[in-house]
């Protein structure tokens, strides 16, 4: 009966199937859609009515899926995180692997493309300006090599936007996704009882409800506008006050002169405060999420309050 | 954040919390804008600040009607003084003002950021980089900008130069222009007198990476400052040369030039 019911509904797949974000965004698909879910890291059972492949972007494999369901849309949410892994790793499942989805969805006339990227492709820069919109330089890249993935994902998607107009990408760059089961680097940071700061630096950031980031993938989904948005809340806060109102115990890291955090990061083997994305714990980055709140009419539902209550709730 | 509420507790008068709760400021639930604006450390910053206006430096202010109820307005002076005294005072007087007090944003060197602690303190007061983006963005949110066209040229200048106006740049003249926002020109006289420098140890600031090193007294004295606030200055939105734009920008400067010369003929001593 599941089935049948399947038949009858346009076939979409989710990259990154086993993380969080995806599976919010399975749930709020599976009624209109025939979700067939990928990720590399595991085999997710979702339901019987979910077809679920454990496999690599990267793996000859991988096309066998295209052949066999009629897929119309992908969105694509299994990018490795600027903290996991190491560099050459990112660089062949973000940029390589992303190349190889995109080509695929062009032989296999797909539809609709949504690519999650991250805020971080700006770059955090002592003399970035507030509220950064969508055709700002992307910078990144400019302060460490360990982010040029990011950047090189959203030169590709950007390259396939334009090529191939049918395949109608868009790409999301969310700030801060937090939120019960995300697992980034800041969620990772507000949920520790101990979490770094770097003395005299507190840098505004926007956080985003992992529910709501679902909604805004969901919209992008029905609705078809293809194009780069950033995807931010209206509301703002610098980071040592975010960790005091998500009961962190902040530990203060000497920043004076740049080498010194750098180099106790990378002895120290901070996972989550790697040497390579201080800046964002230094300067800046706040986006102006407008474009696509007027495009998609959306309105993040969670407040901040909300958010690292969340957090607090964790260590009582 | 506990600290700041406590300082603000101690420190911020009833009266003056709900005077400045009743401006009127695009700030999200924790009372952070997207500049680093705080409510709570700007209303301890002007409680603080009010006894450095009203006794030390014993500002006297005079057109501050002048400055718009509402609306994007740039608030645009002359710099002086190393450090950014002019600005402040000008951000405290229209804070201040009765009736329609407004909060002002000033635009600070691009070095502030680099500076722990400090960088963000500016920012939390109402700061902000002196970025042309920034600044679109807060006229376009009906903000008012504090500008000093002279940039470092001003601020560092000797007090051999005290009162001269040195090159102005053009970008708030296209601003201005973009948001349909009027000028209001300011007269700064007395800052000159703060931190009277002698000379400027360039190797040392370029080694710092810092705008200049000034030879002066290590104190700032209580040189007594007068703001004159201009008539506003409108000028028409319709795209023109860069030759015209620097006319424009020249007529703002002999504005400022002439509040300066109203300052210095009031003004009865130094100090």
């Amino acid at each position: 009966m599941a089935n049948k019911r399947n038949t009858s509904k346009p076939a979409i797949m989710i990259t990154g199937a086993a993380g969080a974000l995806a599976q919010q965004v399975i749930k709020r698909l599976r009624e209109q859609f025939k979700v067939i879910a990928v990720d590399f890291r595991e085999q997710v059972y979702l339901s019987d009515d979910i077809a679920s492949y454990r496999i690599d972007v990267n793996k000859r494999g991988f096309e066998d899926i295209f052949r066999k369901h009629d897929i119309k849309t992908v969105v694509h949410l299994g990018r490795m995180i600027a903290s996991e892994e190491n560099r050459m790793r990112r660089y062949n499942s973000n940029v390589i692997g992303s190349h190889r989805l995109l080509d695929l969805c062009h032989k296999y006339g797909i539809s609709k493309v949504i690519v999650l990227s991250t805020y971080h492709v700006y770059g955090a820069n002592a003399y970035n300006p507030a509220l950064i919109d969508e055709s700002a330089p992307l910078k990144a890249a400019e302060l460490t090599m360990d982010l040029i993935d990011s950047v090189e994902l959203e030169n590709l998607a950007n390259i396939y936007l334009w090529r191939y107009p049918d395949l109608n990408i868009t790409v999301l760059r969310p700030c801060n996704i937090v939120g019960p089961g995300v697992k980034n680097t800041i969620s990772t940071l507000l949920s520790s009882q101990y979490t770094p700061v770097l003395a005299g630096f507190s840098p505004m950031m926007q956080f985003i409800h992992i529910d709501d980031m679902a909604d805004a993938i969901a919209l992008t989904v029905v609705k078809t506008k293809g194009g780069i948005y950033n995807v931010a809340t209206d509301d703002w806060v610098a980071y040592q006050d975010a960790l005091t109102s998500s009961a962190c115990r902040k530990v203060p890291i000497l920043s004076v002169p740049p080498v010194l955090p750098r180099a106790i990061s990378s002895l120290l083997r901070l996972k989550t405060f790697p040497s390579y994305l201080l800046n964002y714990f230094k300067y800046p980055v706040v986006l102006d999420g407008s474009l696509f709140n007027n495009t998609f009419g959306f309105k993040p539902q969670y407040s901040l309050n909300e958010i690292f209550r969340y957090y607090r709730s964790m260590k009582s | 954040m506990k600290v700041r509420s406590l300082l603000k507790r101690v420190l911020v008068p009833g009266d003056l919390d709900a005077q400045l709760d009743a401006i009127e400021k695009p700030v999200g639930s924790l009372g952070y804008d997207p500049w680093g604006f705080n409510v709570d450390t700007n209303k301890i910053a002007v409680a603080l600040f009010k006894p450095i206006f009203e006794k030390y430096f014993r500002v006297e202010v005079r057109g501050i009607e002048n400055v718009p109820a509402d609306g994007p307005v740039l608030l645009t002076g002359n710099h002086s003084g190393q450090l950014p005294i002019d600005g402040t005072l000008i951000a405290y007087a229209l804070a201040t003002r009765q009736p329609h007090p407004r909060l002002p944003r000033a635009m600070i060197e691009r070095f502030f950021p680099t500076v722990p602690y400090l960088g963000n303190l500016l920012n939390q007061m109402g700061g902000v980089l002196g970025d042309p983006v920034n600044c679109s963005k807060m006229l376009s949110r009906n903000e008012a900008v504090i500008v000093f066209p002279e940039g470092i040229r001003g601020s560092g200048k000797l007090y051999r130069e005290r009162y001269q106006l040195k090159r102005f740049g053009n970008g708030f003249m296209y601003l201005s222009m973009q948001h349909n926002a009027p000028i209001v020109p300011v007269g700064v006289v007395g800052c000159e007198e703060t931190i009277p420098a002698i000379a400027n140890i360039a190797p040392l600031a370029r080694m710092l990476g810092i705008p200049y090193v000034p030879v002066a007294l290590p104190l700032i004295l209580p040189a007594k400052v007068i703001l004159n606030f201009g008539e506003p200055m409108q000028f028409d939105q319709k795209e023109c040369s860069e030759e015209e734009v620097t006319r424009r920008v020249d007529s703002v400067k002999a504005e400022i030039s002439k509040l300066i010369d109203k300052g210095l003929q009031e003004r009865e001593g130094l100090f």
